[in-house]
């Protein structure tokens, strides 16, 4: 996670997922969410789902805005600080585009899913077929409208597909209760269709998770 | 740094019995009963109010002062003649705008500005306390001001709000009165002194009781001052203020008025002088016993000790809003202190918002223009309105 470029920055797609994600949260829970940035979607869920919102944001300027929005967000570190919360205190802890910037992203799902009764996590998945395009003809890594920056500096240090994020599921482990996965438009693919379409055609997934 | 000197308004010591402040008398009939055990009575308390207070009672925020700072918070100061510590922060349009809230700040307990403090007459020997003054905490200054609140006819407070030893108040106030802190922010403070605060505090005392002058803390009563150690205990203290990168870059080692080393113990440098004029200053409008006092009473403070060894547990069940302010330079309540109280808000459950804020001013950055510290404070104070439904 940086600063100045947080990956919740992400363009007009990262506002479908966020109403993937609020769609998976029932009305009335307790909500972490890590990496909160702004706070749009704690505010989106304070307001549709009636939610006891918390957050937790590494930029001061995130902050800032979040505590005159009257959102409970604390200043903090996804990969060193979700340890100090006692287990169990939460319904939901999301983490909306921000697994891909964590040191640990393991160690940040444990957490998660120790602190909360669910974990929804979304992340951009690097098996679209656009990305693998991008390799396979330019031979570069890729850089999309998306994930804008180069390797040198971009935040996300932990790309997965999801497949990856699914193995990593069983080692952890945790049980998926939903997954969703959009196209480069925003919209739904089907559940119905195979796990390798997904990881091709699409451009992020959502899962809402549970522990074992 | 240009501490104006006294200008004939009067020295602190005036202040003590008769401030230029409004005042609220608590007799015989209304004791204290103080963490020491014993009951404290007549209770004199000197405040401040800048704004209005509405109709409902409900815009009502209480600013709790720092150890050396005072009511004064934003009026000329009566005995050094200077703007009020928080100017910057509170006013028509400010970060706290007094065009919509109602601000409240009181002399603490112990102190010297009109609150009954050891510099007060003993109305038993129409003597000074002195010593006679009981060891207070600072949970007995948050007992005093609880009943001026009450006085003013205010049963919730929109924001309980301070720096340093005012936050060791405002956790205090939301511990102690859940129900009457509809809001809390505590900047620049901790839960709990460390053995460095407390050592420096006690360097501190040690020089003003080593000041013959201070002839066993009767010095009032024997026509005696003992500045010498007082100006050194603030001179010591207000290092403690600042930051190694703050004083390098406001001094160096630039020389004072003087081209060459002296070889002397003159101030030849200019932090030497810088340090001197903040002790001797101080002097001017601070009672060395009350600086006995109230760092003692810093000293004292640890709500998770009172509340058995869980920090926790001096909020359970807590409704109040919660909003921790730390400064990354500052090094008397680094910003680990401020975490370890959001880990306790978080455990409690309580709403709970914290913001470290990027500053190489030391401790003191809380009193100077930090423009994320004032926008901080006012979302903050803006969405507790909101959710009050003040307009």
């Amino acid at each position: 996670m940086s600063t100045t470029d947080t990956p919740r920055d992400l363009p007009t797609q990262s506002r479908v997922d966020l109403l993937v994600v609020a769609d998976m949260v029932a009305p009335g829970s307790r909500v972490l969410d890590v990496g909160c940035g702004d706070g749009a979607l704690l505010s989106l869920l304070a307001r549709t789902k009636d939610v006891d919102a918390r957050g937790i944001e590494l930029s001061r300027e995130g902050v800032a805005g979040c505590v005159a929005r009257g959102l409970a967000v604390i200043q903090g570190d996804a990969d060193t600080d979700l340890v100090d919360y006692p287990t169990d205190c939460f319904d939901y802890v999301i983490l909306s585009q921000t697994l891909q910037a964590t040191r640990n992203p393991r160690t940040v799902l444990e957490q998660m899913l120790r602190i909360g009764r669910h974990a929804i996590v979304s992340f951009p998945n690097f098996g679209h077929w656009r990305v693998r395009m991008n390799l396979l003809l330019n031979g570069r890594m890729p850089v999309t409208e998306h994930l804008p920056q180069s390797w040198y500096d971009t935040p996300n240090i932990h790309f997965c597909t999801i497949r990856d994020f699914v193995a990593l599921l069983d080692e952890i482990p945790a049980k998926m209760d939903r997954a969703v996965a959009l196209n480069a438009a925003g919209g739904k693919i089907g559940f119905s269709a195979p796990w390798w379409f997904w990881n091709i055609a699409g451009e992020q997934a959502v899962f809402l998770l549970r522990r074992v | 740094m240009s501490d104006a000197p006294t200008n004939g308004a009067g020295r602190a010591i005036d202040q003590a019995d008769d401030p230029q402040s409004a005042v609220v008398r608590f007799g015989m009939e209304r004791p204290l009963l103080l963490d020491a055990g014993q009951y404290f009575a007549p209770l004199q308390v000197a405040y401040q109010t800048y704004g209005t207070l509405n109709a409902e009672k409900s815009n009502a925020i209480l600013i709790c002062h720092a150890l050396t700072g005072d009511q004064h918070v934003a009026n000329l100061h009566p005995v050094t003649g200077k703007s009020g510590w928080w100017e910057i922060m509170i006013g028509p349009g400010k970060p706290m705008d007094t065009d919509r809230f109602f601000f409240i700040c009181a002399n603490v307990l112990g102190a010297c500005m009109g609150t009954s403090g050891p510099a007060s007459t003993n109305p038993a020997t129409g003597k000074p306390y002195g010593l006679d003054f009981p060891v207070i905490t600072i949970g007995d200054m948050v007992k005093a001001q609880a009943m001026l609140v009450e006085h003013l006819g205010i049963s919730r407070l929109l924001c309980v709000l301070g720096g340093s030893m005012g936050g060791m108040q405002v956790l205090d106030w939301a511990s102690r009165f859940p129900d009457r802190v509809f809001s809390a922010m505590p900047i620049a403070t901790g839960a709990k002194h460390s053995a460095q605060n407390i050592a420096f505090d006690e360097v501190g005392r040690q020089a003003v009781m080593a000041d013959p002058d201070w002839r066993g803390g009767r010095y009032l009563e024997e026509g005696t001052r003992p500045e010498k150690g007082l100006a050194v205990a603030r001179m010591g203290a207000h290092i403690t203020y600042l930051s190694e990168q703050a004083l390098q870059r406001k001094f160096g080692r630039h020389l004072q008025d003087r081209e060459a080393r002296t070889f002397s113990f003159d101030a030849d440098f200019q932090v030497e002088s810088y340090l001197r004029y903040q002790g001797s200053s101080f002097v001017e409008r601070f009672d060395a016993n009350s600086y006995l006092y109230l760092t003692r009473a810093m000293n004292y403070f640890d709500l998770a000790g009172d509340n058995g060894g869980v920090l926790a547990n001096a909020f359970r069940n807590t409704r109040t809003r919660f909003c921790l302010i730390s400064f990354t330079s500052d090094w008397l309540f680094p910003t680990s202190d401020s975490r370890s109280i959001v880990h306790a808000l978080n455990a409690a459950g309580a709403p709970v918002s914290f913001v470290e804020i990027e500053s190489d001013k030391g401790h003191d950055a809380f009193l100077l223009h930090e423009p994320a510290l004032f926008s901080t404070v006012r979302g903050f104070l803006d969405s507790a309105a909101r959710a009050r439904g003040i307009a």
